[in-house]
């Protein structure tokens, strides 16, 4: 439902400027029941054209395989099998949410549904469907990844596909639009000058860089998120709690707690994305070292508590 | 027509997966029969994580009321600690969660119930070419301004929640971002907005006369707006009759917080308001597909039946307060809280009712919300450290938009050793019970209209939808 918040304009008005046009979805369009199944049958017959197929939600193949533990209501079939009968049906297929993409938090602890993403199970190649599946356009399954996803990066993926300037050159290694999948949630982080000095937050409240001790992983997460705001104005960092990597595989399973960060020897596991070992400790030591008494107050304080010097006027 | 069965399904602008064998005799519904087909198992996920991880995996249940799962999360680890947020804490985590529950009222009204009077079959009635103008699915202009007014007023989860759906902000002591002066006059400025959209569009009056209103009687002769296209429709269609509930109300009382709860807590039945005994609560299992001993949540497990058995037949299980099914929702909350019109709505307590109680509530939350980002403080302290004991047990009671959510957390040895939900829709979307009681949807369908060579009848589908059920958390 992130979707719905979709801006200027809204989802409706985006959708009809942009010629797409939902055969239906569940939420938002007046068909239930049989007017449903009766579209769906002539989707599969062939009789009813299908540009796009969106699929959100992992896909259950629980229990034993049978795929019953999510049944399309009123049809007798399961999610799995319907995803297998009308995938190949589709010009395009675009998997929304992580859940839909990898599997997601649905897959978390003992995966109690034996849930997969449409083509991936966490970060291996293959899911509900096979990992050399290709939509008739001849792209894969494009992967929308993200819990949730903000609403720009599903509506600019089906403006691209309705455009026809998709490609596979635009997809990255695990199938996800480069356009927010090249930037790591470090850039543009309000963060940034805390980060520099490794300013740390100790816990959740403080206003300082939350990498060295509260699970923070924007160095190495994918996604425009503090570059393109959500909801107005936000972003997870800059509401006080860290980046979590929601757009990656698996990342339901850090292995520590969400809010804490992994150490060896009092120092975070964890590097940011392409940054050899060696110069980061060095680099990170040195800058500690050098923190301004104003960055490093307000690091551990739940609001600026020192503000900027201000240049003394000219005489 | 004589004795047939229909198989409904996928029944859409609900959230989530829900499908209901209806069994018809003369043209009517004699019995219904709600399946929840979707299982994925949360409260076994959780099992053997670190406490804290709850905030993070059970706002995932569902992309539309995560907030309220934030929330109950939050709470059942204060509890398991022994802790409070900080006043000015629970202040901000209340005023995210009442703008989730707003939105889902605004959502609920002009995108998943209203579209269905803009259909061909009602093509005729003097009311439908403005149904149809303001309500098509997809299209009708009401659907767009709600969308952006709802849109503007989550905003203030953006700034202070970071996104909507699934924040991070609410911890067990309180918020992880403090609210500066600037923040709060921007969020006044943002709410400002969000009353103008309710008196011009949704109401066409100030919502206070809304909020006003003491009976029925007075309701009935309210005609502008789009509320007022509503109750003109409901009049035309007697949806104040259609899918009359049991009469019995629960709720866990919403917002609580340092100036008590915004509507109040408890039970009503037998045409009164009783205490609410949470301890009374049992989750019955004997038509879901779920293996085990019927058991209150801070005992139950979550045990799927591989074999779906023939016996049953929905993955929900059926909870019940003292062997009762209750409905919860917007209506019971303004009935348990005493509002005369909610109070005069009881007698017909239908489809009409129900989406009253929503509207109702809808400005009453305004008003409300307005008076508690006026008490915000930003000078004091939004989030104090909460240290969670190694063993332990707690329970989060909060008020989704559609009803009583609660979360029961039991922990061992730092680790949870049992999490366990009841979703509002769990309530009122619940299978039959040991004694073959019917849920409290189940119940309401009985005596629906179903017209020759209908197939996914109408009656049907306005009652379904006039509880607003999240099926992603009934069975989560």
């Amino acid at each position: 439902m992130s979707l719905l918040c979709a801006e200027d304009p809204n989802l409706m008005d985006l959708l009809g400027a942009s010629g797409l046009e939902f055969l239906w979805h569940p939420s938002l369009s007046e068909a239930s029941g049989a007017e449903v199944r009766r579209l769906l049958s002539a989707i599969e017959d062939g009789s009813r054209t299908l540009d796009i197929l969106c699929i959100e939600g992992s896909i259950v193949r629980g229990p034993r395989g049978t795929g019953k533990y999510h049944m399309l209501a009123g049809t007798g079939r399961s999610m799995l099998d319907w995803v297998g009968a009308l995938a190949p049906k589709a010009q395009h297929v675009v998997a929304v949410g992580t859940c839909a993409t990898y599997g997601g938090v649905t897959t978390a602890g003992e995966n109690p549904s034996d849930a997969v993403g449409v083509q991936y199970d966490g970060s291996h190649k293959g899911g509900a469907l096979s990992a050399d599946f290709t939509a008739r356009g001849g792209l894969p399954v494009i992967n929308v990844a993200g819990c949730p996803t903000h609403p720009d990066w599903v509506t600019e993926t089906l403006m691209l596909l309705a455009a026809g300037t998709m490609t596979q050159d635009d997809l990255d290694g695990f199938a996800r639009p480069r356009f927010y999948a090249d930037h790591l949630v470090h850039h543009g982080c309000s963060k940034n000058e805390f980060y520099e000095y490794k300013a740390s937050a100790t816990e959740l409240s403080e206003i300082g860089c939350m990498m060295e001790h509260l699970g923070c992983i924007g160095t190495q997460a994918v996604g425009d998120c503090n570059i393109r705001a959500w909801n107005g104005s936000g972003s997870c960092t800059r509401a006080g709690y860290p980046c979590i990597n929601c757009t990656a595989p698996e990342f339901e399973e850090p292995g520590h707690g969400f809010t804490e960060t992994p150490k060896f020897a009092g120092i975070p596991v964890g590097l940011p994305s392409d940054m050899p070992k060696a110069w980061f400790m060095a680099l990170a030591s040195l800058s500690k070292a050098a923190t301004p008494r104003r960055i490093g107050v307000n690091a551990t304080s739940d609001r600026i508590t020192v503000p900027p010097s201000l240049k003394k006027p000219k005489p | 027509m004589s004795e047939t069965s229909l198989l409904v399904g996928p029944f859409n602008r609900v959230e989530g997966d829900l499908e209901i064998r209806l069994e018809i005799d003369n043209g009517r519904v004699s019995a219904a029969y709600t399946n929840s087909p979707m299982f994925r198992g949360f409260e076994r996920m959780l099992v053997g994580k670190g406490a804290l991880d709850a905030l993070t995996i059970t706002p995932r249940i569902c992309g539309i009321c995560s907030i309220s799962q934030s929330m109950a999360a939050a709470h059942a680890l204060a509890d398991l600690a022994g802790a409070l947020p900080t006043p000015e804490g629970a202040r901000v985590a209340a005023l995210l969660h009442a703008v989730e529950n707003i939105s889902d009222h605004l959502t609920h009204f002009n995108l998943f119930f209203m579209p269905d009077f803009a259909r061909a079959e009602y093509a005729g009635r003097g009311w439908h070419d403005r149904a149809v103008a303001r309500f098509t699915a997809m299209e009708g202009s009401a659907l767009r301004a709600a969308t952006e007014a709802r849109l503007k007023l989550l905003h203030i989860v953006g700034l202070l929640g970071g996104k909507w759906p699934h924040t991070l902000a609410i911890q067990p002591g309180g918020v992880t971002r403090a609210v500066s002066a600037r923040d709060k006059v921007r969020m006044a400025v943002s709410l400002r907005a969000f009353r103008t959209y309710l008196e011009q569009v949704l109401f066409g009056a100030p919502v206070e006369v809304f909020a006003g209103l003491t009976s029925v009687s007075d309701l009935e002769e309210w005609r502008s707006g789009d509320a007022g296209l509503f109750l003109e429709i409901a009049a035309d269609l007697d949806l104040a009759s259609a899918g009359r509930g049991t009469g019995r109300y629960m709720s866990f009382g919403a917002y609580d917080g340092p100036d008590g709860p915004a509507f109040a807590r408890g039970l009503w039945q037998d045409g009164g308001v009783h205490s609410l005994d949470t301890n009374a609560i049992v989750e019955d299992l004997s038509h879901a597909w779920m293996l085990g001993e019927a058991a209150h949540p801070a005992r139950g497990q979550t045990l799927p039946d591989e074999d779906m058995r023939d016996s049953a037949y929905s993955w929900c299980k059926a909870p019940r307060l003292s062997g009762q099914s209750v409905e919860t929702g917007a209506l019971a909350r303004q009935v348990l809280d005493g509002h005369p019109l909610a109070l005069d709505l009881i007698a017909e307590r239908g489809v009409r009712a129900r989406v009253a109680g929503r509207l109702l509530e809808l400005a009453r939350s305004q008003i409300w919300i307005e008076s508690l980002l006026d008490r915000i403080d930003p000078s004091q302290r939004f989030m104090d450290h909460v240290d969670l004991p190694e063993s332990g047990e707690g329970q989060g009671l909060v008020e989704a938009a559609r009803g009583a959510l609660g979360h029961w957390v039991r922990i061992e040895k730092g680790r949870i050793a049992s999490y366990q939900i009841i979703a509002p829709t769990t309530w009122n979307f619940s299978p039959r019970d040991q004694a073959g009681a019917p849920g409290p949807v189940e119940a309401a369908l009985v005596g629906a209209a179903v017209q020759d060579g209908e197939e996914t009848p109408l009656s049907v589908q306005h009652i379904v939808r006039s509880f607003d059920p999240c099926m992603v958390c009934t069975v989560h």
